[in-house]
């Protein structure tokens, strides 16, 4: 049976969210019996995309950051999605080290990491603002199906 | 996150717990520049052991470090790395200024 399920969860973008954020997807994925590499690849990419709307999309720290992870049969889709100032140049955003926080100590790698342990990463602006980044991935199924439901 | 020290022998033996991302840089940041800033030891080795999680942030902290002990000549090796720490530290180089121990 092809399995088709997903949460929605909203969260104020502070840093303290960032654990809460990977713990809940990681949690979702579980009924997918992936790997603990595959699980620890999905807790690095969220939190990622999570730490980029904390540092850089609310500079007043106000805003709110939506969580959505969609399961269609072995196959995982991450939707994390801002409201704030958004990235000028995507394109450039992407590049490995490219950061716009140089004395922050920064290494600028976000989106090479999200990109590196997810299958496909999707950046966009949406177009009341904020940005919204769609991560990728599929489960290999190989973990060991012991204890499964 | 919590650290822990010990010097032995002139090697200050460094081991992070927890996770270190965005939350916990600033921690890890104050607290290690604590640490490195006693001056009885000749290299650093940071032990990664008992850090469950780590992202792209802790490269940050870790080559912020890296840049202050360099000043003082003392070379600070990794050990233990989780799969995903050690993918990004290969991604970023930082074994190049870090070498890796077993």
């Amino acid at each position: 049976m092809i399995k088709s399920n997903f949460m929605e969860v909203s969260f104020k973008a502070l840093s303290i969210n960032e654990g809460f954020a990977r713990i809940c997807v990681a949690g979702f994925c579980l009924q997918l019996n992936p790997s603990i590499d595959e699980l620890g690849d999905i807790k690095t990419a969220v939190s990622e995309a999570v730490t980029n709307c904390v540092v850089h999309a609310y500079p007043k720290r106000n805003g709110i950051i939506n969580l959505r992870c969609e399961i269609e049969g072995d196959s995982v889709k991450i939707i994390i999605k801002d409201n704030g100032v958004g990235i000028k140049d995507i394109e450039k955003a992407r590049e490995p080290f490219f950061t716009t926080k140089p004395d922050e100590e920064r290494s600028g790698m976000g989106f090479s990491v999200m990109e590196s342990f997810m299958d496909k990463v999707d950046v966009e602006k949406n177009e009341q603002g904020g940005t919204t980044v769609t991560m990728y991935k599929q489960i290999s199924n190989e973990a060991l199906q012991v204890g499964n439901a | 996150m919590h650290i822990k020290n010990r010097l032995y022998n002139g090697t200050l033996y460094v081991i992070l717990c927890g996770e270190l991302d965005e939350n916990s840089a600033s921690y890890a940041r104050v607290t290690l520049d604590d640490v490195f800033s006693g001056g009885n030891f000749k290299q650093i080795i940071i032990d990664l052991s008992e850090l469950e999680f780590m992202d792209s942030t802790g490269i940050g902290v870790l080559i912020g470090r890296y840049k202050k002990m360099k000043i003082k000549k003392i070379p600070i090796f990794i050990c233990n790395p989780s799969r995903q720490a050690e993918k990004i530290f290969k991604m970023t180089g930082l074994y190049d200024i870090m070498p890796k121990i077993v």
